[in-house]
């Protein structure tokens, strides 16, 4: 089995509230899998579960078969090495982009590849630049990211993302902070990585995204995995009656007949 | 009454000597305090129980004691302590780089909790370590924000200075005292010095004001 992601019986507590209550999830490599579900339902923990932005309380996270962190009396133990290094092989876009305001946006895209990654200037210049033309803004190259609108902010830290060579990206409702009439640019970036055969694991509301882009969609609720399929068959024909309500609730989006 | 400053000029260099140790002992404390201020604050910051703890209390400790009563301590009881020797320009120095880093930490710390979460979670999503995301990301935006405190600070330690005069080092005021005695001409020496220290003051803070500004106009707050 080509897995590039496996979580088994993930668990995550905030002191007395468990958010993830025994995920288990698996990624191919190439695979866009979709993560819906209200707010508060656990999605977007569990996305900053796999890359350790969020310590899990319980379970296992495997990249490429090879479990994160080391197994200690029952529980797992993580060293911050290990995981600093795990993260610059997953790639992640924030709701908020998370751009550094006092670097150009090449400079922005350099960063991780020199100070991380200790790549050449020259190196990561040309990096950057080509990462720059794929989200298609390579004339931003000298701007701050203050001079950009949100969608362009978007773009860049997808860039960004993309030029450490990540094997896996993940997207945590990274249009959600963005005007309507902006989302879309952003949207079509993330199509097109899905095409280009990025593995990718998004958290978002675009129900549309899920629908023409997923090949799995994954319905959390309470902390775990309600539903899961092609987003053709779960988002036409819901199985439960959350996940028709929830789809209810969306009824603003038109889905094609 | 009659001004007579005659006696002060000719003797002039005594008080501009002076003047260049104060301006040492202000730039030696400031390159030792800044640094050492930054330590602290990050230790205070820390999760570390202990470690934060123990910076708090040195922080705290500095900032609510007498500077005078510091420097009394370090110059005439640490050496009972410890077997050093203690001149008193090594004295000023150590009084004021601690006395100056608690203040100088505060400041750090203000700055650095004044950056946006979203910052550090992007340099740790692409792999940085705590020590690069502040060296990288944090700190080179805090600072600039915390340069008009920082410049406060400075003159504010400038002032203090005039404290080492009692240990004898000689400092402008030490010069000042020592020329008012020697001339028995005290209106115009302390005149003349309190007008060196205004002067100086007086071009340091209008360039404060000066740098602050310019923060503003390059609109350091909108950049995200």
């Amino acid at each position: 089995m080509n897995d590039m992601l496996r979580i088994d019986n993930l668990h995550k507590r905030f002191g007395d509230l468990t958010v993830l209550a025994g995920i288990d999830m698996r990624v191919a490599a190439g695979e866009t899998v979709v993560l819906l579900g209200s707010s508060g339902c656990g999605k977007s923990t569990l996305l900053r579960c796999i890359n350790f932005m969020e310590t899990p309380s319980a379970g296992r996270i495997y990249l490429h078969g090879r479990l994160v962190g080391e197994q200690r009396n029952g529980g797992m133990r993580y060293r911050e090495r290990e995981l600093c290094k795990l993260r610059t092989r997953i790639g992640m876009v924030f709701q908020h982009f998370n751009l550094f305001p006092h670097m150009t946006v090449l400079q922005n895209i350099m960063e991780g590849q020199v100070t991380v990654l200790k790549r050449g200037a020259s190196e990561a210049a040309n990096k950057a630049r080509e990462q720059l033309a794929r989200v298609g803004l390579s004339d931003k190259a000298s701007e701050y990211p203050a001079r950009l609108s949100g969608g362009q902010k978007q773009r860049v830290a997808i860039a960004r993302a993309l030029a450490m060579d990540p094997d896996i990206m993940l997207f945590d409702e990274v249009t959600s902070a963005l005007d309507p009439e902006l989302v879309g640019e952003v949207l079509k970036t993330m199509r097109q990585l899905t095409e280009e055969g990025m593995t990718m694991v998004v958290v978002t509301h675009e129900l549309g995204f899920a629908y023409h882009v997923a090949n799995r969609v994954l319905f959390l609720d309470q902390g775990v995995i309600l539903e899961q399929g092609e987003p053709q068959q779960v988002l036409k024909q819901p199985a439960t009656q959350r996940m028709r309500e929830f789809l209810d609730g969306h009824s603003l989006f038109k889905l094609p007949d | 009454m009659e001004w007579n400053f005659w006696a002060v000029l000719s003797d002039f260099d005594l008080l501009l000597l002076g003047l260049v140790n104060t301006l040492k002992v202000t730039a030696l404390a400031l390159t030792f305090g800044v640094p050492l201020g930054l330590c602290l604050a990050v230790l205070r910051l820390s999760t570390l129980r202990p470690a934060s703890a123990v910076a708090a209390f040195i922080i705290e400790f500095f900032r609510t004691t007498p500077p005078l009563v510091q420097l009394f301590w370090f110059f005439f009881a640490l050496p009972i302590l410890i077997d050093v020797r203690m001149t008193p320009f090594i004295a000023s120095i150590v009084t004021f780089s601690i006395q100056s880093s608690a203040f100088f930490a505060e400041i750090f710390r203000g700055g650095i909790q004044s950056i946006d979460k979203g910052q550090w979670e992007g340099g740790k999503a692409m792999g940085m370590t705590y020590a690069q995301s502040m060296r990288r990301i944090i700190l080179p935006q805090a600072v600039r924000r915390m340069i008009p405190a920082f410049m406060e600070r400075a003159i504010e330690l400038l002032k203090t200075t005039t404290l080492v005069s009692t240990v004898a080092y000689t400092d402008l005021m030490f010069q000042a005292n020592d020329l008012a005695q020697k001339t028995f001409r005290p209106l115009e020496v302390y005149t003349v010095v309190a007008l060196m220290y205004f002067v100086l003051i007086f071009v340091l803070s209008q360039l404060s004001i000066r740098v602050e500004h310019r923060l503003a106009k390059s609109g350091d707050s909108t950049l995200r």
